[in-house]
């Protein structure tokens, strides 16, 4: 591919985004003069800011690159993460989690696992997340610089380290509250500097239906073909799609990922922070415009030899990652190229803001505060904010050129999440609507679920076991290994940690007031008319997520 | 007396960037329709900058305009 040479229009477009980041970052500052202000923007977001920061702090290099090459890998089925792979979870939080969560008023997941259960719980997932939190944090500075060669054919190296100091600046000036804002700015840079792509390949090949017409059944069906893996592009069942995508994975990523639900801790109040995931869920459910319905449109385009349409290739192998940026250039004249590129940038940049930010909440409080210095002051507390801030930028450089050698970014970020997230969701599901669990059955139940979910994904990658055993089919991709080793992990998990529960010490229920279902004054609500109430969004969000479903079926 | 500062709202800024950003990319387009060129991009000739960019302009209008004045809640 011909590297672009972009007009000095294009540039302009590109220098105003880093200079507004950075504006934005230097103008937040002066607000930011306390660590809740820092680390929880001060709890003063309203739904909607919250909602749309939710949203966005998931919208990195995973959504753009990421789920367009996966798309063209595997078909529109992967528009299963963005329905059943997301919105039942962000309505059960909004719903049923989240007044436990923000009520206890705590700054993070684990800060929850310690009020609940213990301190060794707490420091055990703080540890888990901080590390999962660097590793993801490498894969979209590993994208940004891919853009940036693709594109601009800029170094490597270099593109890498300027995209990492600007994300350092401006959350070290203002910690999470200029992740949020810039967040937001995100969120409308990539649906303007994106969708254009969807549009003008609809114009050019003449409906959705059209582009669907031109792909065979394995890759423009979602449910029609999973009930044999090897007719769909995935290879994988439906019982696969629900069990580990629709239920582990994604509750354990939306409902317990500190990085999503740090930015419904940011709200005024109850009420918007159960709206915030809610909110959140309809955006979500759009988001398949822009980067499914690009993938979909490359494989139709890729399959017409007179399109001149081709993926890039590394090795011999094709680079199905490419395929966003192929269509940007394909496409976009002068002027939207400065903005496809900015809107990508905006994508990776923010992505890695709202790891960053999440990554220093966790390692100040649950991990700094927790184990090595329980006597910090608050402003002590800010300056280690900002401290962790630099250094995790440095070490998200590093395993950036560990996610190098992966063939497909998506495949990494679900192994990890499997690792981390899938056990953790067990832990917090029986945690907060079983009053009997016992913190010695949470931690020994998690350590088990992590440790057997890390140890499937090295006996498949090294072929000590055969995948197929894991995903009980004869069939098996990297995908559909990864749903069926969450599925396992949060098993193992949920039954030692009842099994463990049984013979250790409980927890006074006293202690468990306002963290257990059942010994919570239920008032959330309970003087608002229904149709202002969370549960009627949520019922909304459902019938919307239904006729999706069914309509692509 | 000390004066608190009022921190400028979220949409106030999204109006600032679309509006920059949409007037870049329809001065780009406007440029190119005025000189009679065309991009060497599939589907030039339906100027999508042209129309695009007025959409992102207009939009960056309508969110500046409406929150010049509104402070971050």
């Amino acid at each position: 591919m011909q590297t672009i040479s972009l007009g000095i229009i294009d540039w302009l477009v590109i220098a105003s985004y880093f200079a507004f980041v950075l504006g934005i970052g230097y103008y937040l500052k002066r607000f930011t003069t306390s660590e809740s202000d820092f680390f929880l923007a001060g709890r003063k977001n309203s739904s909607w800011v919250a909602a749309l920061a939710f949203l966005s702090a998931n919208l990195g290099a995973l959504e753009l690159l990421g789920m367009t090459g996966n798309t063209f890998k595997y078909g529109i089925s992967v528009a299963h993460f963005y329905w059943i792979g997301a919105i039942p979870a962000m309505l059960f939080l909004g719903i049923y989690m989240m007044p436990f969560y923000y009520s206890s008023r705590i700054n993070s997941i684990p800060g929850y696992l310690k009020l609940r259960f213990d301190e060794k719980t707490r420091v055990l997932n703080g540890f888990a997340f901080a590390i999962m939190t660097l590793l993801v944090s490498g894969i979209n500075l590993y994208a940004m610089a891919l853009v940036m060669r693709t594109f601009l054919g800029w170094d490597w190296d270099v593109s890498m380290w300027i995209s990492a100091l600007t994300v350092a600046v401006y959350v070290t000036m203002s910690g999470l509250m200029s992740a949020i804002f810039t967040e937001i700015i995100q969120f409308f840079l990539i649906w303007f500097g994106l969708f254009l792509v969807s549009i003008m390949g609809i114009i050019e090949i003449g409906s959705v239906q059209d582009v669907l017409n031109r792909l065979p059944e394995s890759l423009n069906t979602l449910w029609s073909t999973t009930g044999d893996p090897s007719q769909n592009g995935m290879l994988v069942s439906w019982a696969g799609i629900v069990l580990g995508l629709g239920f582990v994975l994604s509750f354990g990523y939306w409902t317990t990922d500190f990085l999503v639900v740090q930015r419904a801790f940011s709200a005024k109040d109850l009420r918007s922070a159960r709206m915030t995931p809610i909110i959140a869920s309809f955006f979500k459910m759009a988001l398949p415009f822009i980067v499914i319905l690009a993938g979909l449109v490359a494989i139709a385009l890729s399959q017409d030899p007179k399109s001149g349409f081709a993926l890039l290739t590394d090795g011999g192998q094709p680079n199905y990652d490419s395929a966003l940026p192929l269509l940007i250039q394909r496409y976009y004249p002068t002027g939207l190229i400065g903005l496809g590129v900015t809107a990508l940038l905006a994508g990776f940049m923010a992505g890695q803001a709202g790891n960053i930010s999440a990554f220093n909440t966790v390692w100040t409080y649950d991990i700094y505060r927790s184990v090595i210095n329980k006597k910090a002051s608050d402003a002590h507390l800010l300056w280690m904010g900002r401290v962790a801030t630099v250094a995790g930028v440095l070490i998200s450089i590093g395993t950036a050129y560990w996610a190098k050698s992966f063939p497909s970014i998506m495949d990494y970020m679900q192994a990890i999440f499997s690792w981390v997230n899938a056990p953790l969701f067990a832990t917090m599901l029986l945690g907060m609507f079983v009053r009997w669990i016992t913190p010695n059955g949470a931690f020994w139940g998690l350590v088990a679920g992590m440790g057997s979910s890390f140890y499937l994904f090295l006996a498949v990658k090294y072929e000590w076991m055969d995948a197929r055993i894991l995903t009980m089919s004869n069939v098996a991709s990297d995908m559909a290994a990864n749903f069926w080793r969450a599925w396992w992990a949060w098993v193992i998990c949920f039954a030692l940690t009842i099994v463990i529960s049984l013979f250790t010490k409980k927890r006074n229920e006293a202690e468990l007031v306002g963290l257990v279902k059942g010994l919570t004054a239920e008032t959330a609500g309970e003087h608002v008319p229904f149709l202002k109430r969370p549960e009627f969004f949520a019922i909304v969000s459902v019938i919307v997520l239904v006729i999706l479903n069914i309509y692509f079926w | 007396m000390t004066h608190t500062p009022k921190m400028r709202s979220i949409w106030y800024f999204v109006g600032l960037v679309l509006l920059t950003m949409g007037g870049l990319v329809f001065l780009a387009a406007v440029i190119d329709y005025i000189g009679g060129t065309y991009g060497n991009t599939v589907l030039a000739e339906t100027r999508p900058g042209l129309w695009w960019g007025g959409i992102m302009l207009i939009a960056g209008v309508i969110f500046f305009v409406k929150n010049r004045n509104s402070v971050h809640d």
